[in-house]
């Protein structure tokens, strides 16, 4: 275990400057005398007991849960329209702000798109189409209705970053619900990776409402 | 460690890398740096080290890794750079699925076994993990002891100690009061905690929780703090980063707008007491307002979030701390706080006051702080991505996610350069700047730090503006083809050796090696500091005892930089051969040794007072240590 290999490269390298990569007598540690204990204490001041392996790596009631599921599910069609929103941003905006806020929320929303889908499939999930959620049902918290989509589109310059700024405020809104009523299901958000997430989600996108909050009365402001 | 998911600004800092310019700014990678293209793998990776020799490694003990699923699943890879988001096509085949019961064996999240900060008393390590922690005997640096695993999950299980008591951070929505693998079964349960859990760890194979405080945000680290005044408590900063529970879970607790929710937990850090002697009896007793604007009062008073401006990095909000490191003998702590990097006065600790902020342009997430031993400088860290994504690429800026140096002045943080572990890493490599500590050699400031699977780098920034790597070890990804998150969580110095906690690897033990750029002496001297205990976020100051090694150890980088004459030089080597003969009884006119000693370092206070800056400082000090030395022989 743990050999240590030094590439040629580096061994020429060592041997140009007179370096490094003396690494291959590193020793694993010596065999116990006596094995260490896994121990599981218990609420304070109550006894510590020893644990089985198998007990101590039962997560079994910490896995995803539905609510998880279905969380991540909408989340992917949440996030889909959030990009659809804003691949609207270069023919109908003049602002350079807002471009760069349409850039910003594009990258991170489709990388966070890719980290659901295979969170999803890696739990034999379905991972639904990221446009299932122009179907019946497939409206989350927050997000616009076929008619506001519609009239963002129709729309050009300042008016287009007004309705674009506010539809994407209520939209970002509704991912704090979607984040609310996840933990409010019972054993949900637990696992490590989606706790993480969603936790993720809920300071990113409130930091992001802040900021479209400040472009919004800026508009407001110089009408 | 932040998230698993943090936001990524790959476009951005791909086409604003030539816009930043200025003189901190930091060379490009080097392609020929031996740690570019390092063959991937868990146990059998390859290895690119320089000045520095692993002494011994350490898998995982069992109870901590899914023996299904040993390594927790990959990270999905970013969107590339130049990808264009997808047109939008309103036709799909199926309506959103209905959520059904996760099918297959339960899959652990990459980070439910991660091992996380380590802390340090006497010949124990402890080493924190997202599942509880684990204790081992390290006095054989090459054979070191695992004596127990303890189990307790919550995340991130960041471990401090303090004499018999053992602090660790939890702040996930499954950490149970009774340290049950199992989560807990309602939203609202007054069986949840989250917030800062202290053991007795009298019996070391045995430890006991003995108090469990719990706080709104839960705890993502935390600082022990000792008052001088105070011996008979000690004080814990906690902070919490994570969703404000319900007041129906904690009373008091909420979160929100300040303007709305003027009690909210957001916007302060919870300060613990805990009284040594009753430890079940700690309690928050205060939640300072320490982002307030100090004219207006109001609690949002520092960063609000976003960019600086066109080609600059987005800041997170600065309404909570990441980490705070306190530096007691000089009655400041420095506060990494997700916006902002802050200097307070904690001198009285319940109370810390905020003496000086700043923000930065290249900055995405203030994340740790570093003082050097003086109190004069502080390194601060950029935790861009998280954590769990790759932020070392040839393509990333190095001066993201990269350590920002400053110079305290007056009180005040004055920004001096960056720097970023210089090779780069692969996609399949999480890397970003992480936790490290200083390595106490005399007359210079010199830090090691973990990058995740960057490996760690050990750099002198004696010149806060011109920052150099002296030494490093990295290992090629953990995958070839997928992230796996890993790397070093922290490498920290304690009493002679480097430690590394890797996050799925293990634990490693390193030594340092003597190079153009480290001498044996300057290496000895550091040996020499020994701490009783040791917790990286609570900095002790270190003094060198007078002896002959310290004194060669300035005279090594006095001869270093030139700033010796030869002939100086020369009678100082000669003074401190004679001084260790009179232990081995070779020198036997000791008192004449001892004047000539003392006459040798009379000079070079002369030399020091002609001096400047560092030389002088190295002359004085090596006036005095070798005085010192003298005075102890007579």
């Amino acid at each position: 275990m743990n050999t240590l290999i030094c590439r040629t490269a580096i061994l020429l390298l060592a041997a140009a400057v007179g370096a490094s990569c003396k690494t291959a007598g590193a020793s694993r540690a010596a065999p116990q005398t006596e094995p260490a204990p896994i121990l599981q204490p218990g609420a304070p001041g109550q006894a510590t007991r020893p644990i089985a392996i198998a007990q101590a790596t039962d997560l079994s009631k910490v896995g995803a849960t539905p609510a998880d599921v279905k969380f991540m599910q909408g989340m992917i069609g949440h996030h889909a329209q959030a990009v659809e929103m804003v691949a609207m941003i270069p023919s109908r905006s003049q602002s350079e702000d807002m471009k760069k806020l349409g850039q910003r929320i594009d990258v991170s929303q489709a990388d966070e798109i890719n980290m659901m889908r295979t969170w999803l499939t890696a739990r034999g999930q379905k991972v639904p189409d990221e446009h299932a959620h122009h179907l019946p049902g497939g409206m989350m918290p927050g997000m616009l209705t076929p008619e506001e989509m519609a009239r963002l589109a129709a729309a050009k310059g300042t008016e287009f970053d007004r309705l674009f700024l506010e539809g994407m405020i209520k939209h970002h809104i509704g991912a704090l619900t979607m984040v609310d009523e996840l933990f409010a299901s019972p054993r949900a958000g637990q696992e490590s990776d989606i706790n993480a997430f969603a936790a993720d989600v809920d300071a990113d996108q409130r930091m992001e409402i802040e900021r479209m909050g400040a472009m919004l009365n800026a508009i407001k402001e110089k009408k | 460690m932040r998230s698993v998911a943090a936001s990524v600004f790959t476009v951005t800092a791909v086409l604003v890398a030539a816009a930043i310019g200025g003189s901190a700014q930091q060379a490009p990678f080097d392609p020929k740096d031996p740690r570019v293209g390092l063959k991937p793998g868990l146990r059998d990776a390859g290895v690119a080290t320089r000045n520095m020799e692993l002494v011994s490694t350490m898998p995982k003990p069992e109870g901590f890794f899914d023996p299904q699923n040993p390594l927790g699943d990959p990270t999905p890879p970013e969107r590339p750079a130049n990808a264009t988001p997808e047109p939008a096509a309103p036709a799909a085949p199926a309506a959103p699925a209905a959520p059904a019961a996760p099918t297959g064996p339960p899959r652990p999240g990459g980070l439910d076994f991660a091992n996380s900060d380590l802390a340090f008393n006497g010949t124990h390590m402890f080493q924190g993990n997202f599942h509880g922690f684990n204790t081992y005997d390290i006095e054989s640096g090459k054979n070191p002891r695992l004596i127990a695993s303890v189990v307790c999950p919550g995340g991130q299980g960041d471990v401090s100690v303090h004499g018999n008591l053992l602090f660790m951070s939890v702040e996930q929505t499954r950490g149970r009061i009774d340290c049950g693998v199992g989560g807990v079964a309602t939203p609202v349960s007054s069986e949840r905690f989250r917030g800062i859990r202290i053991f007795d760890i009298t019996d070391i194979r045995k430890p006991k929780q003995v108090a469990a405080v719990q706080t709104c945000r839960g705890s993502h680290t935390h600082t022990l703090v000792t008052d001088p005044k105070n011996t008979q408590s000690i004080f814990v900063y906690g902070s919490g980063t994570g969703p404000v529970r319900s007041g129906e879970e904690l009373a008091g607790c909420g979160g929100g707008d300040p303007k709305e929710n003027p009690e909210t937990a957001l916007f302060s850090i919870d300060v613990i007491e805990v009284p040594l002697a009753a430890p079940e009896k700690s309690r928050i007793v205060n939640r300072p307002r320490i982002f307030a604007d100090t004219a207006t009062g109001n609690v949002a008073g520092l960063w609000a979030g976003g960019d600086h401006g066109p080609g600059t990095q987005r800041t997170s909000t600065t309404n909570q701390c990441h980490d705070i490191t306190v530096f007691p003998e000089v009655g400041l702590a420095a506060g990494a706080c997700s916006g902002n990097g802050i200097l307070l006065d904690i001198r009285d600790p319940k109370n810390p006051k905020r003496l000086d902020h700043v923000s930065d342009k290249n900055f995405a997430y203030w994340h740790s702080a570093t003082f050097n031993n003086d109190g004069t400088k502080v390194v601060f860290t950029d935790e861009w991505g998280g954590g769990t994504r790759p932020r070392c690429r040839a393509t990333d800026l190095p001066n993201w996610g990269a350590d920002a140096i400053f110079d305290i002045v007056d009180g005040k943080l004055k920004f001096a350069s960056y720097y970023k572990m210089p090779a780069a890493q692969t996609d399949q490599e999480n890397c970003v700047a992480h936790n490290g500590s200083i390595i106490p050699v005399p007359g210079r400031d010199i830090m090691v730090q973990g990058w995740y699977q960057g490996g760690l780098s050990v750099f002198d920034f004696t010149d806060s503006t011109k920052p150099v790597e002296i030494a490093y070890f990295d290992r090629g990804p953990i995958d070839a083809k997928n992230l796996i998150t890993g790397g070093y969580w922290s490498t920290y110095w304690y009493n002679g050796s480097i430690y590394g906690s890797e996050i799925t690897r293990g634990m490693d033990i390193f030594r340092l090696k003597a190079s153009e750029y480290l001498s044996q002496n300057e290496i000895d001297a550091a040996i020499l500091v020994r701490a009783e205990d040791f917790n990286a976020q609570e900095q002790p100051k270190v003094t060198w005892p007078a002896t002959t090694v310290v004194a060669r150890a300035y005279l090594d980088q006095l001869n270093r930089s030139k700033s010796l004459a030869p002939a100086r030089a020369n009678a100082v080597r000669q003074a401190l051969e004679k001084i260790d003969d009179i232990r081995t009884g070779k020198e036997r006119n000791a008192a004449a040794t001892l004047d000539q000693a003392d006459a040798v370092a009379t000079q070079l206070e002369g030399d020091a007072a002609a001096a400047t800056g560092r030389t002088a400082e190295r002359l004085k000090a090596l006036a005095a240590t070798i005085k010192g030395r003298t005075a102890r022989l007579r």
